[in-house]
């Protein structure tokens, strides 16, 4: 690795400060308990301190300086934790740029921000660049790539793929460069044979307020997509289906029965299942094995009546099956989760939805963090889920998952559903135009 | 020349194997049968009377109530959490049971059986009451273990000592004492039994049940186990109320072996199970962990004891060394676990 012509060895986020390299990641490094002006400045107090005593009032005026420079409207003394993510995200960037670097690497920073805030970093980011400093911007939006760089590097299952000049990139290009495949390659062509609804929403507003007012339906034999921003509430509208967040007001109903507020439990055995985002936080025991993960929610059908002894024999065949479905590798149901790829650790999230007799999938981002082979058998895993008259939901930021896959799609924006599109009125324009619209009326 | 150089090759080789082959016992099993192994010998050169078949009989005896405490702690620690509340549930279940039976001697002269059912059932209900109170705490309100078992170990130890006024308990049936406390079945003696059979029934419990797999996915991964339909609440709370269960039936056993009810039998045994549970490879985040190694762990504080014991080690000084064996085995597990992560 060189810096500046010289050869370094960075093995601290410390030293990589020191040398002039800064980074903002997706996952956010702001002490939530402290506030703006502590976190911008922590690491770095001394430059305040008088023998090791911190000097707060410094801090917060260096910090206000710095959000003032940079645009952003926060005061330095709020606590990080009350702010909204993406003020948190403005900060995180604050503190970034606070010790002027030379290199300053962005990893999705417009993930969270509306597009007003999102202008005012991309004129940053020029200026930035005008004074001389490099930017590393990571991003799966293909918009900021023509707008804001000057040269892409395409990384595919952490190899090196090619570098070339904006001027020589199109899209069609580059997704065949991440992806190796033609779109048509990844994503199977579904049929659609809608029939009876199975999940329905009506009025739905959650006493978080994360939604509000939302109808939603799904029907046997269709894969619907819930597309929005972080934040927009495209997960907790689902979550709230399986008992993890509560309804204040509204109904749900599953076969046209009324399950508002019912446990998680429950909602699995009117059939319904929900595979979460976060496979880390949420999703599987690391510790534990592929095939404890996989029969996770079926345990009672897998034991005696009496001693609610585990029948371990019809388990680990049942786990077996599934994983060879699921086209798990290497195919050890007795090898812990967290020694797996990411591809494989989703596959066995996907595959413990099949263990309970659901008709109604719901897979939150099915294929986040997960490589493109890994991710062409989830695509036809869902084929298949819904082709045998299963229906699929599919919450999801990726677009062309949304545009590619879905026969129905619902659009969310700050809790609300802005629009319901059909067929082929599906495309990346019209979903992306109703997130973006509705940020402009801020 | 040759031959001795061929010699000093295969020697260099076997020595290698041996290093090999300890280095991958080393990261499938952990430090605990290392630090047995080094234990028993150093403990059989320099004390001449500790492998006797009468002294192993000892540190078994001996050893019971820990293993028993400590399989009990396993349940709560595999959630993720602990009960330091097991010492006070051993004093309490001791002197309700130790209460109990002298009340009913003394009101019931002749039925002496009676007596020692009521004294076992009143002392193993101390023990639910207690550990219920500590699962409603953790489970349903959310306190967390460390608060919740703490407040529960002051509470309980306070109400031992005001029900006795801080004096052990006489006057238990002689039967008692005879049967659990000095009784020997097939040359093993009643405790050593005891703590096989509840071994074996939780190793049952937390490996073959869907409870015991409810367990490890509330300690593995809470919200996981969550969107799995699993109840975790209910979970949790067994754990704690059948950790209680366990504490209180060694509090019993030792009432038993002393004759007497007393709220000081139990202060050694909060740090004792959770050490030997961790020396075994439990987890303190949750999860992890083994039956058959817990009750290896808490023998290993046995042999550390009575071996330490029988060389003239300073009682206060045994203090001493368990605390730093606990510290030294959590850092060979750590030092294990990145061999581990580099194997990978």
């Amino acid at each position: 690795m060189l810096l500046e012509g010289e050869e370094v060895s960075i093995d601290s986020v410390y030293h990589g400060k020191k040398k002039g390299i800064a980074a903002v990641f997706q996952e956010f490094s702001l002490i939530t308990q402290m506030t703006v002006a502590e976190n911008i400045c922590l690491g770095e107090e001394n430059k305040h301190a008088f023998a090791g005593i911190i000097n707060d009032r410094q801090i917060r005026k260096e910090a206000k300086r710095l959000l003032e420079h940079l645009g952003f409207d926060i005061p330095p003394n709020r606590i990080v934790g009350t702010l909204s993510r993406a003020e948190q995200q403005m900060v995180e960037i604050a503190k970034a740029f606070r010790s002027r670097p030379k290199v300053l690497i962005l990893d999705e920073p417009t993930a969270s921000l509306t597009n007003q805030d999102a202008q005012k970093l991309f004129t940053l980011i020029n200026e930035l660049k005008a004074h001389g400093t490099g930017i590393i911007y990571i991003t799966h939006r293909m918009s900021e790539v023509y707008d804001l760089g000057d040269r892409i590097t395409v990384l595919r299952d952490g190899k090196f793929i090619r570098t070339l000049d904006v001027a020589d990139a199109n899209e069609s290009i580059l997704i065949k460069l991440m992806t190796g495949k033609d779109i048509q390659q990844i994503f199977p062509s579904i049929s659609y044979n809608p029939s009876d609804t199975v999940l329905k929403i009506d009025g739905l507003t959650t006493s978080s307020g994360s939604v509000k007012d939302a109808n939603f339906f799904c029907r046997a034999g269709e894969v619907v997509g819930v597309a929005g921003v972080i934040g927009s509430g495209k997960s907790e509208l689902l979550r709230a289906c399986f008992g993890i967040e509560k309804a204040k007001s509204g109904h749900i109903h599953v076969d046209g029965v009324d399950k508002t507020n019912a446990n998680t439990r429950k909602m699995i055995d009117s059939g319904i299942f929900y595979v979460p985002s976060d496979r880390k936080a949420e999703g599987l025991l690391m510790m534990q094995s592929i095939k404890d993960n996989i029969m996770l929610p079926a345990l009672e059908d897998y034991s005696n009546n009496w001693g609610c002894l585990i029948r371990k024999n019809a388990e680990s065949n049942a786990a077996h099956c599934i994983a060879s479905d699921m086209e798990v590798q290497p195919l050890d149901i007795f090898r812990n989760a967290g020694t797996l790829s990411g591809g494989n650790q989703q596959k066995i999230m996907l595959g413990r939805s099949t263990t309970t007799h659901s008709r109604c999938f719901i897979f939150d981002e099915p294929t986040v963090g997960v490589d493109v082979g890994a991710r062409a058998s989830i695509y036809l895993f869902i084929k298949r889920l819904c082709e045998s008259g299963a229906s699929v939901v599919i919450i999801s930021s990726d677009i062309s998952e949304i545009t590619q896959l879905c026969h129905r799609a619902y659009v969310m924006h700050k809790g609300m559903i802005k629009a319901v599109l059909e067929g082929n009125d599906i495309t990346e324009q019209n979903v992306v135009s109703y997130f973006i619209e509705r940020e402009e009326e801020r | 020349m040759n031959n001795h150089s061929a010699t000093q090759l295969s020697k260099n080789q076997a020595a290698h194997k041996v290093k090999h082959i300890s280095l991958m016992l080393f990261l499938r099993l952990g430090a605990l049968p290392f630090i047995m192994l080094v234990a028993l010998i150093t403990f059989t050169i320099v004390a001449d009377n500790f492998l006797t078949a009468n002294n192993i009989a000892n540190i078994l005896r001996q050893s019971s109530y820990l293993v028993i405490v400590a399989v009990g702690q396993m349940l709560t620690l595999l959630t993720g959490g602990f009960d330091l509340s097991v010492g006070t549930i051993m004093a309490f279940s001791s002197v309700v049971g130790a209460l109990t039976m002298t009340w009913s001697i003394v009101n019931f002269p002749d039925a002496i059986v009676l007596s020692i059912l009521l004294g076992i059932v009143s002392g193993v209900l101390s023990g639910i009451l207690i550990g219920t109170l500590n699962g409603i705490g953790v489970a349903v309100f959310n306190v967390s273990p460390f608060i919740m078992t703490m407040g529960m170990a002051s509470v309980g130890f306070g109400l031992a000592l005001y029900m006795t006024g801080g004096v052990p308990v006489y006057g238990i049936p002689m039967q008692f004492s005879d049967i659990f406390g000095y009784g020997r079945l097939l040359g093993v003696s009643t405790p050593v039994w005891i703590a096989i059979l509840l071994s074996i029934i939780l190793f049952v419990l937390v490996h073959k049940t869907r409870l015991g797999r409810h367990l490890y996915a509330v300690g593995g991964n809470i919200k996981a186990a969550q969107l799995s339909g699993i109840n975790t609440q209910r979970g949790l709370f067994r754990a704690y109320v059948l950790c209680g269960v366990m504490a209180a039936l060694a509090g019993l056993l030792m009432t038993a072996r002393l004759d007497t009810g007393d709220a000081n039998i139990g202060v050694q045994f909060p740090l004792e199970s959770i050490a030997a549970c961790v020396i075994a490879g439990v987890s303190l985040r949750g999860g992890i962990g083994r039956v058959e190694n817990v009750v290896l762990g808490a023998l290993l504080i046995g042999v550390f004891k009575n071996g330490m014991n029988l060389s003239g080690v300073d009682s206060y000084m045994q203090t001493v060394v368990i605390g730093a064996l606990l510290i030294f085995a959590v850092v060979m597990d750590q030092f294990r676990l990145k061999l581990l992560a580099k194997a990978a």
